[in-house]
């Protein structure tokens, strides 16, 4: 099995590694680069746990061949905070007690995140919308569509 | 698995690499339904052919001489978003919406979607429905087929070796043409098709149809015109009775099957009340249109 070179920026910083073609961004993330805030769900595309940003849009990193994903910007859950605070949609999380087992809350806030940086001011159905591709097995979802509308409120 | 991963920049190599290897290549473009298939090992390509270097196969663009040309690479979330097809065929904007979740149509691409050839796929009926045309490159030189044509079977189309589908080409609409794609899935659009139904629809100034398309995705083994259901509206007034009946001639025209999704009797039930739903939209829109 032949690796091929593999130039990533995540979080603004640069890594370069040897990764076999077949490996999806969602493995290099978690195993290579040591990054497992962003989960593995269904690796089938339906669940939005791997969801992450790629050049600003969400993506499921699961279905993505990490060598796609050369040359462009990925912005996972760990790259959200700025020095030592965190992002206003992780605090609105928190405020709002959406998270409960905690695996699919990256991915909600980073769908969520590229969201209101489309739409600053979403309705709930807006949230609902884009929160379809984000599957939560705890919350039944209520809590988490008021963090959002609490996060885009501040 | 052994894999090479390749990124020509240009159609033409892309095209000589999959002649090269054959059978042992495969063609990705956004990679939401291959990468799926490599990973669930129902298709282990040795190598995997990147379009995604290929500059300028992503446009949207319109001129009222010769209609919409799509680049195989535009994303499901471009068509979705773009102001020129909300305004002028807001039926793939309608279609492209219902097309799985935001994130995946950030990756998917209109292109990827057709030739991956599910019966389920939702971008394709509304294309049908508008009589699309597809540009295929290959070795042998460029050739242009109906949408319709392009299909033989679930997962299957006419593409051969080294063959790449490059862009998909909609008329000019007639005026008064109004189009409508619904689709039945549990969770919306996240789902895949339990059925699909898209009308295209033209009426005369005095509100005759004078053409309608009816095109069903999930109903068949590839998508399918139902054409009886479309002679059934032709030349009359679009009232709900001419709606009904239509419909009702589309679920017998369909070959719905069982499976994890749906049964068939659900489906062909199905069939008939998306297809009224359609066409009761596409009427409206046309009737409202100029």
């Amino acid at each position: 099995m032949e690796k091929q070179l593999l130039k990533l920026r995540v979080n603004g910083e640069e890594y370069e590694e040897y990764v076999s073609p077949s490996w999806t961004l969602l493995r290099v993330l978690r195993d290579v680069i040591g990054l497992t805030g962003t989960k593995q769900g269904c690796e089938d595309g339906y669940c939005g746990a791997c969801t992450v940003l790629v050049n600003g849009k969400a993506v499921k990193s699961c279905l993505m061949l990490a060598h796609q994903a050369q040359g462009k910007d990925v912005v996972t859950v760990e790259g959200l905070a700025k020095n030592g605070q965190l992002d206003p949609l992780q605090q609105a999380f928190i405020d709002a007690f959406a998270v409960q087992c905690g695996y699919c809350t990256p991915g909600m806030i980073m769908a969520a995140k590229a969201l209101l940086a489309e739409n600053p001011h979403p309705t709930e159905d807006e949230i609902r919308e884009t929160l379809q591709g984000n599957l939560c097995r705890c919350t039944g979802y209520k809590k988490i569509v008021e963090a959002v509308q609490l996060a885009a409120s501040r | 698995m052994s894999l090479k991963y390749l990124e020509p920049t240009t159609i033409t190599e892309a095209i000589s690499l999959l002649s090269e290897y054959g059978a042992k290549a495969k063609a990705l473009a956004g990679g939401t339904d291959l990468v799926v298939q490599m990973r669930q090992k129902l298709v282990k390509p040795q190598y995997v052919v990147s379009l995604g270097h290929i500059p300028d196969l992503d446009y949207i663009k319109y001129d009222p001489a010769n209609g919409l040309r799509i680049g195989a690479l535009a994303t499901t979330r471009a068509v979705e978003k773009s102001a020129e097809l909300q305004q002028r065929y807001p039926i793939l904007c309608q279609a492209a919406h219902q097309a799985s979740s935001v994130a995946v149509r950030n990756m998917a691409t209109i292109g990827g979607n057709i030739c991956n050839a599910s019966p389920a796929a939702d971008m394709v009926p509304a294309l049908i429905a508008l009589s699309a045309k597809v540009k295929i490159v290959g070795p042998a030189g460029e050739k242009l087929i109906a949408l319709e044509d392009f299909f033989t079977g679930p997962g299957k189309t006419i593409l051969q070796v080294g063959e790449l589908l490059t862009e998909i080409q909609i008329p000019k609409l007639a005026p008064h043409t109004g189009g409508s794609y619904k689709k039945h899935g549990i969770r919306g659009a996240a789902d895949v098709a339990i059925i699909g139904a898209a009308a295209a629809v033209t009426l005369s100034p005095n509100g005759i149809c004078k053409d309608a398309r009816v095109v069903l995705a999930s109903a068949a083994p590839t998508a399918i015109r139902a054409k009886k259901a479309e002679t059934a509206c032709k030349g009359k007034a679009i009232e709900d009775n001419i709606i009904e009946g239509a419909a009702q001639i589309a679920a017998e025209e369909a070959h719905c099957i069982s499976d994890v999704r749906s049964s068939a009797e659900y489906r062909t039930e199905m069939v008939k009340v998306f297809t009224r739903q359609a066409l009761k939209e596409a009427a409206q829109l046309a009737k409202a249109s100029g």
